[in-house]
């Protein structure tokens, strides 16, 4: 394994990280919700859903927090890899996925981890075994 | 009042994925590639966010209303089927082709990169196709 230490951010990545889980646990205790980004987006695509406006407010929360960032500071790097016809497939397979899955990286790896759910637990380690071999094949196999 | 906590909480959230490097898919892939230049910050990103919520989601398994009053509304399911299993799995294939997941689409669609906007709206085709089968499957 050869670690990239020129690109490690512990600090900021850990900093960030409790203010992710400071978000959730906020969403949990005041709303009684999980803040499960797929979980949230999906239930207002679908009709009759309840809590329409606090799960709105909670993506619209998301959505302006980069213009607020940026009323202070530049916003971080944002990078990206895959074309146009890459992003359509990768879009479609987490749409879909997160939804049958019941879940993302938000809804079972911070909240479901943090409450020790089983599900939750199997979910993450799917979808991480799954993101490293897709990348494993192509980077390094394909080399993409 | 729970309007006001949900839009901080979401606001919080999405300035904790940008102060993270969550919200850059070129270092969440740098993450995934275990086998190229690993990049392990975003196992940080985990450690911090499970370090915080860990404590207000177990008091929260043991409580049926909110702080505010509102129904405390956890998952209950608990079998792991296998649209659990296949779902993720799928999910995770798009997380490693692109490096963005839910949170970071909606936390940098505003910033002006196309890429976001293309993603985002295959994304909710995705969910719509999900929500489409469903509906042809309880009918």
């Amino acid at each position: 394994m050869n670690v990239d230490w020129l690109n490690f951010t512990p600090w900021s990545s850990l900093a960030g990280g409790a203010l992710i889980g400071l978000a959730a646990s906020l969403f949990v205790v005041a709303n009684g919700r999980i803040a499960g980004i797929s979980g949230l987006i999906g239930s207002l695509l679908q009709r009759g859903s309840e809590g329409v406006s606090e799960k709105a407010l909670f993506l619209l929360g998301l959505l302006i927090a980069p213009l607020l960032w940026g009323l202070f500071t530049a916003l971080p790097q944002i990078e990206f890899k895959s074309g146009g016809f890459g992003l359509i497939v990768a879009g479609v397979l987490v749409g879909i996925g997160t939804r049958y899955g019941s879940g993302c990286t938000s809804g079972h790896g911070v909240c479901g981890l943090s409450r020790l759910s089983p599900r939750s637990m199997v979910a993450t380690a799917c979808f991480m075994f799954s993101g490293f071999v897709t990348v494993f094949v192509l980077r390094h196999l394909l080399g993409g | 009042m729970t309007k006001l906590t949900a839009f901080i909480a979401g606001l919080l959230f999405g300035l904790g994925l940008l102060l993270a490097g969550m919200a850059n898919p070129g270092k969440v892939l740098a993450f995934l590639d275990l086998t190229g230049a690993w990049d392990p910050s975003l196992g940080l990103v985990m450690v911090g966010a499970i370090g915080v919520a860990i404590g207000p989601l177990t008091w929260a398994r043991r409580q049926s209303s909110s702080l505010l009053g509102r129904p405390m509304q956890l998952p209950i399911k608990r079998e792991l089927d296998p649209r659990l299993i296949g779902g993720s799995l799928v999910f995770g294939i798009g997380w490693g082709i692109a490096g963005i997941c839910p949170g970071p689409a909606v936390a940098i669609l505003l910033t002006g990169h196309w890429q976001v906007i293309v993603f985002m709206l295959a994304m909710l085709a995705g969910m719509l196709l999900f929500t489409a089968l469903e509906s042809r499957r309880s009918h």
